[in-house]
């Protein structure tokens, strides 16, 4: 079953290419992000100058304004300043926020942590849910199947400022058991993590649930099953192994979500985070802060859907069999389907 | 053995209940969860197009001496901090949210399939230019194209409704793209070539039918989704301006009385996953249906 994995050198030299090949695309990807921040900036309506000096309420006086224009380049041609602004990006330099007056990278690396813990524990909290609704909706009869169902529906449409508020009302007004607003304490992440865990469960579940009865209909189900696999262990060795595949393609695209989610979340349970410093950025045109954060979150993704190609190729060698141009050693592509590789 | 090979088989057979109905029926119906999400949708087009007949009273009147009561005979959802009546606030926020589901929704679905299948039909470089856009729009956070548009236009419901539509655009066209380039190597497809038909006749004959009905399908989930987003662009202040009856806005106002007056965020709350939660179901009978087409 393990031959499918690239001990070759052949297929390590397919390894290399796949990933000179996503960084490439990533590299592309990013440049294409800070291309368009900086003309959907430019876009918004005002002064950047003025915003660079608190806002148009500023009342700065006219000296001001030009010295702060040619201070941060902004007399300068157009294209000249999209030149200096990519080279500043290249060479790892984010720039100062305007409405901070901190180093964008400085406020990165304080909001950062708090965005990716709360998008990580989020997914891996979607998947726990997820699978436990798998489970729910399979193994155990008709009821359960339609309530769990109708419950990963609601799940995938509930607003996560509307779930955040009762939830606030009922474990942390009424029950006491979890503070309400984010202390740093583990108490404290629960509620932000199951508020944005749940509607991506709810996506997940479904899709899970689809893969694991396409599997109990295969070859390899019923073969598991003669060679006496208990129900949870053919559910976890073989149906759930098939079902992840479509999920963990589906949790590349989550994450994206779950920044989006974090945006909201953050500012319900007054979290300091990526998502809460990016509404008051754009509202303030504060480009620097923006492009920081637009680049972070695109680079996130890039690195996870990288992450989930790797881990699909991992768990299903046919993933790479089947991929054109990817041979074997014998120069055939291979096809080690589950049902022959488990046999 | 028996003992674990029949649930399976039983939970096999009980998957597709709607699939055996349909097989019978021929003509496919929306089942049973399906008809209720129908029925429930059916009342909120009822809510936003005749307001009065539903929830009664002006969502806008203030009552100072009335703020903040409770749920009773006289206020069945309560009232918030104005004493305006929640339950015909909540009755009048349905057109806002249903209008914004849906148009976002076109806007999202139909830039999104005209790029699908520009790619799906184009050549090779075309399609490589769609896929390199779509590919950059999916690592924007969706929140953050939304709130740039919102940033240049200015906030009110019409450029939330833009800015939740071109951030959904992007998944509609690779779903519509991948159903063209499946269409186009269809046998049926096939056939046609070799009969000699004009590729502008395969094209409006075969491929776009077999790709456009399933997008209907994804399109009503859509709404769903769209409902959501626009809400949240309220909730955080961007999208529908405050006096005016919307669900995400009467959301954010809730939260300052979460302790003291909960029914001002559960109503609304509520009323977004409800209706937003009958339009997915409804998508899915839809879809179910088609399939079997």
């Amino acid at each position: 079953m393990r031959r499918g994995r690239p001990s070759t050198p052949a297929g390590w030299s397919a390894w290399v290419l796949w990933g000179l090949r996503r960084l490439a695309g990533g590299i592309g990807v990013l440049w294409a992000v800070a291309t368009i921040v900086f003309v959907a900036i430019r876009l918004i309506p005002g002064d950047p100058a003025l915003a660079i000096l608190g806002g148009p309420g500023s009342q700065a006086s006219a000296e001001a304004v030009a010295q702060v224009r040619q201070e941060y380049g902004l007399d300068r041609p157009v294209l000249v300043q999209y030149l200096v602004f990519l080279g500043r990006l290249a060479t790892g330099h984010l720039g100062d926020s305007y409405a901070f007056r901190t180093p964008v990278a400085t406020l990165l690396g304080q909001q950062l942590p708090v965005t990716l813990t709360l998008a990580v524990l989020g997914l891996v909290g979607a998947w726990v849910l997820a699978i436990a609704a798998a489970w729910w909706s399979t193994q155990r009869g008709r009821i359960a199947a339609a309530l769990t169902s109708g419950l990963s529906v609601t799940a995938s449409v509930t607003p996560h400022f509307w779930l955040g508020s009762v939830l606030i009302v009922v474990f942390a007004s009424s029950l006491g058991w979890v503070p309400a607003v984010s202390d740093g304490t583990p108490a404290g992440w629960v509620l932000p993590v199951v508020t944005v865990a749940v509607p991506v469960a709810g996506y997940l579940a479904e899709t899970i649930r689809d893969g694991v009865v396409d599997a109990q209909r295969s070859a390899f189900a019923l073969a598991a099953r003669s060679r006496g696999e208990t129900r949870a262990g053919l559910f976890g060795r073989h149906l759930l192994r098939h079902a992840a595949l479509p999920g963990i393609a589906l949790s590349a695209w989550a994450f994206g979500s779950l920044v989006s989610g974090a945006v909201v979340v953050e500012s319900v349970f007054a979290l300091p985070g990526i998502g809460r410093a990016l509404v008051t950025a754009v509202t303030q045109r504060d480009m620097p802060l923006v492009a920081g954060i637009a680049l972070v979150s695109a680079a996130a993704y890039v690195v996870v859907l990288a992450v989930a190609d790797l881990v699909e190729r991992l768990v299903d060698p046919r993933a790479v069999a089947t991929r054109p141009g990817v041979r074997t050693r014998r120069g055939a592509p291979r096809v080690t389907r589950p049902e022959t590789g488990a046999r | 053995m028996s003992g674990i090979a029949e649930p399976s088989l039983q939970a096999g057979a009980q998957r597709d209940p709607a699939a055996g109905r349909s097989g019978r029926f021929r003509g496919g119906t929306l089942g049973p969860a399906g008809t209720v999400a129908a029925a429930v949708v059916a009342l909120a087009v009822v809510a936003a197009a005749w307001p009065a007949l539903l929830g009664g009273g002006d969502p806008l009147a203030v009552h100072p001496s009335d703020a903040l009561l409770a749920p009773s005979t006289a206020h069945l959802f309560g009232t918030d901090e104005s004493g305006r009546d929640v339950l015909a606030r909540v009755v009048a926020g349905t057109r806002a949210s249903l209008v914004v589901g849906v148009v976002a929704t076109l806007v999202g679905g139909g830039i999104g399939t005209v790029l699908g299948v520009v790619a799906g039909l184009g050549g090779r470089v075309v399609d490589a230019v769609v896929g390199r856009v779509t590919e950059v729009a999916f690592a924007l956070p969706l929140l953050l194209v939304a709130l740039v548009v919102i940033a240049v236009t200015g906030p009110g419901p019409v450029p939330a409704t833009l800015a939740v539509g071109f951030a959904t655009a992007p998944g509609y066209a690779r779903i519509v793209r991948g159903l063209v380039v499946r269409a186009r190597s269809s046998q049926i497809v096939e056939t046609a070539v070799v009969m000699g038909r004009s590729p502008a006749r395969i094209v409006v004959r075969h491929v776009l039918p077999a790709a456009l009905w399933p997008v209907v399908a994804v399109g009503t989930l859509g709404v769903g989704q769209a409902i959501v987003w626009a809400s949240a662009l309220s909730y955080l202040g961007v999208g529908t301006p405050p006096p005016a009856p919307e669900w995400g806005a009467m959301l954010a106002d809730g939260r300052t009385y979460l302790q003291t007056a909960p029914w001002m965020s559960t109503f609304p709350g509520l009323a977004i996953v409800v209706l937003a939660t009958a339009v997915t179901v409804l998508g899915r009978a839809i879809r179910r249906t088609g399939a079997h087409r």
